[in-house]
């Protein structure tokens, strides 16, 4: 009887673990394809032959040397800038707001917080015409100052899921503390800050991962000045007609660099997605 | 109502200073000890009044208008060139008009509050009472009014760089602020709900583009978001399986597609789905097709594919939020329908399925939300194509946000995308505000402190 359970366990698992195996091998295959294209030598966007005839580093090496037409290496120091800039403005101001929903109860707090929702609903890059004219006016057009700005501008609509993590924060302690004499503001720094290391990172790196991706907001903001692109901008100017058959492979190294780190982050991100998503109510 | 019968009883009652805190601004706070205070009214007052005359005046008189002189040229006898002379430019008129009603309406508040500020300053020295200085007040701001200090910095960005922005583009929504009016060469003005009733009665071919754009963009966003949430639950289920091994590796492998920036990795997935990509070449070197096949150009086939592809994209978040959920449900409650006897698919059907469904709802609704304005997937994939005759500057594939954005970018069409833009901002805030209010997470968000 035993023998027979355990066969059957071992049937139900290679079953499984062989469906795992074709369904992951499904999904990484566009990422080893990538990792492939940008060490491969021929250059053009299209071979009439999938693998590669000769493989060679030089994209990566043109990518960070060859800077003539695309200035790779400072997209990328310009990206890291802005993303740590804003990174820290957004982490900072999505906080203050999530803390003062959960914690604070003033008039018309419910009104404000539902505003703040709807807001967030309208589509951003509408806005973000008359956000160009308005840099403009104050001269900041094409600046990455204008960028960061504009990344971080949008921060207090994004509390809904720190706010929903604050919820979970037993209120006893804040009463504790209050008895003691501390003030609301000792309170946010001392006690649920501290508390919350999970959706502080999650709202650090959702902020920090933002510049690295977005290449609406860049066309906009930055028109054609090339040398304040970020990488997501400056990598999509490179399969543009005119370059992809010389530049296909440089752009699949370029991706590679980009990817890795957000990658990383991504995996560790992993561990407070939940949290996030179901904005605490997992807790039950 | 309340305000301003409070505001006027207070001046009433009050003294002479109080009653001149109606003309200068912090008059009332001065006079009854709390200098700082008035000083800083006073500012305020001047620095607004400044504003709107030396900046203000010069837009919000061409509001009515939005400006009546073009640009133009005009023959330069002495130098023998044409110059431009500078007119208005409706769109900075527009800009800055809302700019300045905006301040207007701040001063107009802050003058409210000087006399509130200034009656109670009067009515605590009437009383013998100690009136706090500044620095008392201020103190009240890291505690009492702790929310003030807290949201002043992210209102102040929220109304510069999203609420005056959106005011400005509803109002564009009632201009006609299109490629034939692009200032400062060409003008434009206002022209009422003749944007709203093209869309929906007048021009036939723009309420043709408009239905049948909507009606794929409520498709796609349903079957966007129920292949996701179905497939990502079955593969959180068979990663979570008690019988899987290495369970974090599995989620790995998922994980890191997603983390590649998705105008790379789509990029990449549309390169290869052209007639001469990656996938076409592997189906003809394996003879299951003679001639490639059109996965993009193809009305209905393309919309299978990006619902397809999409599921790449999509699957993976749905998968991790239902791991962590899986991972949250209590053993207890599988221990005891254990020992009353349930099965593993009663276990399932009674107690995995509701639980999960229970906690993920909220999250689905936003990324019904989301699909409906999922910007990337469509844009980065087909562009919107196939193009297509029947529609006005859309393709097949055009959701509402990409026909707005090529309306905006590629046409500069203002002031037809904007009517757009109202449109899907109406159904999604109605949506979205009807269930944030009614999930548990906030009808009971006192329930854990």
């Amino acid at each position: 009887m035993k023998k027979h359970i355990s066969r059957r366990r071992l049937r139900v698992s290679i079953g499984l673990h062989t469906v795992l195996t074709v369904l992951s091998v499904l999904w990484m295959l566009p990422v080893f394809w990538l990792v492939v294209s940008s060490l491969r030598k021929e250059p053009g966007a299209y071979t009439p032959y999938l693998w590669p005839k000769e493989f060679t580093f030089d994209n990566y090496i043109r990518l960070f040397t060859d800077t003539t037409l695309f200035n790779f290496p400072r997209w990328f120091m310009n990206t890291l800038f802005v993303a740590c800039c804003s990174c820290l403005i957004t982490t900072i101001l999505t906080l203050m707001v999530a803390y003062v929903y959960s914690r604070l109860r003033f008039k018309s707090r419910r009104a404000i917080m539902n505003i703040t929702l709807v807001l967030g609903m309208f589509p951003g890059f509408m806005s973000m015409i008359a956000i160009y004219h308005f840099m403009k006016a104050i001269g900041l057009d094409q600046t990455l100052t204008a960028l960061i700005l504009v990344y971080s501008g949008g921060a207090a609509l994004n509390y809904y899921i720190a706010k929903g993590f604050f919820d979970t924060i037993p209120k006893s302690l804040d009463e504790a503390a209050t008895l003691d004499g501390a003030t609301k503001n000792t309170v946010f720094w001392r006690i649920i800050l501290p508390n919350s290391k999970p959706i502080v990172v999650n709202t650090a790196i959702n902020a920090f991962i933002a510049p690295w991706v977005d290449f609406i907001f860049v066309s906009v903001i930055m028109k054609d000045n090339y040398n304040n692109y970020t990488v997501a901008k400056g990598l999509y100017t490179m399969v543009d007609k005119a370059n992809i058959y010389h530049y296909y492979t440089v752009f699949c190294a370029g991706s590679v660099v980009v990817a890795i780190p957000i990658v990383l982050l991504f995996i560790r991100l992993q561990k407070y997605y939940v949290a996030g998503v179901t904005g605490g109510a997992t807790k039950g | 109502m309340r305000l301003p019968r409070e505001l006027f009883r207070t001046v009433r009652s009050g003294n002479w200073s109080v009653k001149l805190s109606c003309l200068i601004m912090g008059f009332g706070c001065m006079a009854n000890g709390q200098v700082g205070k008035g000083l800083l009214y006073l500012a305020f007052q001047v620095l607004s009044i400044l504003f709107v005359i030396c900046f203000g005046w010069q837009y919000i008189s061409h509001f009515g208008t939005l400006g009546e002189n073009a640009q133009k040229k005009v023959w330069d006898e002495a130098a023998q060139i044409y110059r431009r002379v500078p007119g208005d430019n409706s769109m900075l008129i527009l800009l800055f008009s809302v700019l300045t009603f905006a301040v207007i309406l701040l001063a107009v508040w802050v003058w409210c509050m000087n006399i509130r500020s200034a009656g109670r300053a009067y009515r605590l020295r009437r009383e013998g009472k100690p009136v706090p200085s500044l620095r008392e007040e201020a103190k009240t701001l890291l505690d009492g009014r702790f929310h003030v200090t807290l949201l002043s910095a992210p209102m102040v960005s929220l109304v510069l760089f999203t609420v005056l922005p959106i005011i400005f583009m509803i109002l564009i929504a009632f201009t006609n602020f299109d490629s034939n009016h692009q200032p400062p060469g060409n003008l434009f003005t206002w022209t009422g709900l003749q944007n709203v009733t093209d869309i929906f009665l007048g021009s036939e071919l723009k309420t043709a583009t408009f239905r049948g754009i909507l009606l794929w963009t409520v498709v796609w966003a349903v079957f966007a978001t129920v292949t996701n949430y179905i497939f990502g639950m079955l593969l959180a289920l068979l990663i979570n399986h008690k019988y899987v091994k290495l369970k974090k590796m599995w989620r790995t492998w998922f994980i890191i597609p997603i983390a590649i920036p998705q105008f790379v990795s789509l990029l990449l997935v549309s390169r290869a789905l052209e007639p001469t990509g990656a996938i076409n070449v592997l189906l003809m070197e394996l003879h299951l097709t003679e001639t490639p096949l059109p996965f993009l150009t193809d009305p209905l086939l393309a919309r299978i594919t990006v619902i397809v592809i999409n599921m790449w994209i999509g699957i993976p978040y749905t998968m991790m939020t239902f791991s962590g959920v899986l991972m949250n449900i209590p053993e207890e409650l599988y221990e005891s329908a254990e020992i009353d006897g349930a099965g593993p698919v009663r276990r399932f059907l009674s107690i995995t399925l509701p639980y999960m469904i229970f906690v993920t709802t909220p999250a689905t609704i936003t990324t019904f939300v989301g699909n409906i304005n999922n910007f990337n997937v469509i844009y980065l994939l087909t562009a919107g194509g196939p193009a297509s005759l029947d529609y006005y500057q859309a393709g097949k594939t055009d959701l509402l946000v990409t026909w707005l954005y090529k309306l905006t970018v590629d046409q500069h069409d203002y002031a037809l995308a904007s009517t757009i833009g109202i449109f899907i901002f109406m159904i999604v805030s109605v949506c979205s505000l009807t269930v944030y209010n009614r999930s548990n997470a906030v009808r009971k968000e006192d329930m854990f402190q």
